[in-house]
């Protein structure tokens, strides 16, 4: 593993953690009011200052991790099963039924995504449901079409045809042949994905269309600092700098298992 | 090619029925509607204005009427605008939209180009990895944060530009420089490959030996040809840019159709809501349909 890639994982490992065990390792609650510190500076008693109500940003800051995590990774695998599952019949009936599955996936990528996800959102309430009702059901189509892709170059490899000669079901060809060669590429894209829907996420709350208090994602945050820029510009630097270095990680990590899982681009991106 | 683009256009005609049918439904399912106000509406009134609008009717003739209103031209008044029509508020902000795209397109080409070309050219130099690291920065950074940080710069710090508005042309270089600089990581990586690929190809050998000189190698012969992978992504790309444009019309308050769009939709004004996003939808697939056909134009081998 090379340096990035392992400052990269170490990132990642970091945010996972605070996430996971933030009510532990927050000095404060993320609705504790300081009063008499609000729109602090960074300071040893609160690391990354106050926001406009006096609370502290570093505890906001890793529960808004939570939020932020929970949405990009539930979205991303529940996208992934939909899509594979999907994809997967799709390409492995093939014909018609194809034909007319493929249709519908043609549709909903030409919908405007964003767009969608915005309207999908604010109809259903802002919340964090709505978001993730919105995100599944425009990232799933992406997921379909790259399996749709790997299923009918697998499904006509000699090892199916031995395993159909040899009478077994299409469930079972499905499940023990062609599912298990395609999961480098379904790992592949859940990583590619994750950022996907982790900055989709922040860029609706930023615009004041995502996550709704109580809860606050980064995107949130974002969106209060965005306000006082000019004069407090640390309220919106640290949840920044927090979406920048979640998203190039993933990223980041993405590219080399790309790269590692095909032959043909070891030598890429050195 | 003249039949094969109306055919194209015909084929875009259900992807906009689908769009404008689920965008129709998605806003009426949801309880609640555009005249539910904090100070609730006499209910005299609140029957007056719905019959008005037709809000009275059940949900299919309420789209068979937009349908045909549709059809017509005419994409009804806005709910809270009053007086205004749909059409002349999208007439208003689609130039300065369109103009933000234009100019973020212009910055993605622009640098992402030339870059991917002249990493491929130094491949494994230190030239190819400080472009590559700026394409992962730039396919990371979300144009919020780097808009943001832009505004922060450039104009409260220095003072050079200015942070907001929609004025003249020293307003849109931080706009289009936010919303086009992310993806043009994505078209240096993108060319990076493509030339690498050209390069290593039997013809450019052939050029070499030849005795051509190396500048006529790349511009000439290399170029025509990794120029391909680039216009097939145009259309998702002027996907991205529309996209794109919602956050960066934010942040600069720029007053084009995205900023209209977050506003009708939080005011659930029907109208409007579908008005925008039908444009945005024709312009995706006008877009996709363009790329096919440039794709067409250049490559002899796609014309069959």
């Amino acid at each position: 593993m090379s340096f990035f890639s392992k400052l990269s994982f170490g990132f990642l490992g970091v945010v996972f953690f605070s996430a996971i065990f933030a009510p532990w390792i927050t000095p404060y609650s993320y609705e504790t009011q300081d009063t008499l510190n609000t729109l602090a500076t960074p300071t040893f008693s609160h690391l990354m200052g106050t926001d406009r109500l006096g609370r502290d940003l570093f505890s906001r800051l890793i529960y808004g991790a939570r939020v932020s995590l929970f949405i990009g990774i539930l979205t991303t695998l529940l996208a992934l099963v939909i899509g594979t599952i999907y994809g997967s019949i799709s390409g492995y009936i093939g014909g018609r039924i194809d034909g007319f599955m493929m249709r519908v996936v043609d549709v909903i990528f030409a919908l405007p995504d964003m767009l969608m996800i915005i309207l999908v959102t604010v109809m259903l309430g802002r919340g964090v449901a709505g978001m993730f009702i919105a995100l599944t059901l425009v990232s799933w189509v992406t997921v379909a079409r790259l399996v749709r892709g790997e299923v009918l170059r697998i499904k006509e490899k000699t090892y199916v045809e031995a395993a159909r000669a040899l009478g077994a079901s299409s469930p079972r060809i499905l499940m023990q042949e062609i599912l298990p060669n395609i999961l480098g590429l379904v790992v592949v894209t859940l990583t590619f994905r994750i950022p996907v829907a982790i900055l989709a996420e922040s860029t609706l709350s930023f615009i004041g269309l995502g996550v709704a208090p109580p809860f606050s994602s980064w995107g949130t945050m974002a969106n209060e600092g965005w306000k006082s820029i000019k004069f407090y510009p640390h309220l919106i630097l640290f949840p920044s700098l927090a979406i920048f270095f979640t998203i190039l990680s993933f990223n980041f990590l993405g590219d080399r298992l790309r790269d590692g899982l095909d032959p043909r681009n070891k030598t890429r991106f050195g | 090619m003249l039949i094969y683009f109306f055919k194209r256009l015909l084929h875009g005609i259900p992807v906009l029925f689908v769009v404008s049918t689920i965008t129709f439904v998605i806003m009426r399912v949801v309880p609640g509607g555009p005249f539910d106000q904090e100070k609730k509406l006499p209910p005299e009134i609140l029957v007056n204005i719905q019959a008005k609008y037709h809000l009275d009717q059940p949900v299919t003739t309420q789209y068979l009427l937009y349908l045909k209103q549709l059809v017509q031209g005419d994409m009804g008044p806005s709910y809270k605008y009053i007086g205004r029509d749909v059409a002349d508020i999208i007439l208003d902000t689609f130039p300065v939209s369109i103009t933000l795209g234009v100019l973020a397109m212009l910055v993605v080409m622009g640098v992402g180009i030339p870059m991917g070309v002249w990493s491929a050219y130094r491949q494994n130099s230190v030239i190819d990895r400080i472009c590559m690291f700026y394409a992962t920065l730039g396919i990371s950074i979300p144009s919020f944060v780097l808009g943001t940080v832009l505004v922060w710069l450039m104009s409260h710090k220095l003072q050079w530009l200015p942070p907001a508005l929609w004025e003249g042309p020293r307003h849109m270089i931080l706009p289009a420089i936010a919303l086009g600089a992310p993806f043009s990581g994505y078209i240096a990586r993108l060319t990076r490959s493509a030339v690498l690929e050209v390069l290593s190809s039997d013809y450019i050998r052939t050029a070499r030996a030849k005795g051509l000189t190396e500048s006529v190698i790349l511009f000439k012969h290399t170029l025509k040809n990794s120029i391909f992978p680039i216009i097939s992504v145009l259309g998702p790309l002027t996907a991205g840019l529309v996209t794109g444009s919602f956050v960066i019309e934010f942040i600069f308050s720029i007053p084009g159709m995205g900023s209209f769009f977050i506003t009708a939709v939080t005011n659930r004004d029907y109208p409007l809501i579908m008005g925008v996003t039908l444009i945005y939808a024709v312009l995706i697939v006008l877009a996709n349909i363009l790329v096919d056909i440039i794709y067409m134009w250049l490559d002899p081998r796609v014309r069959v």
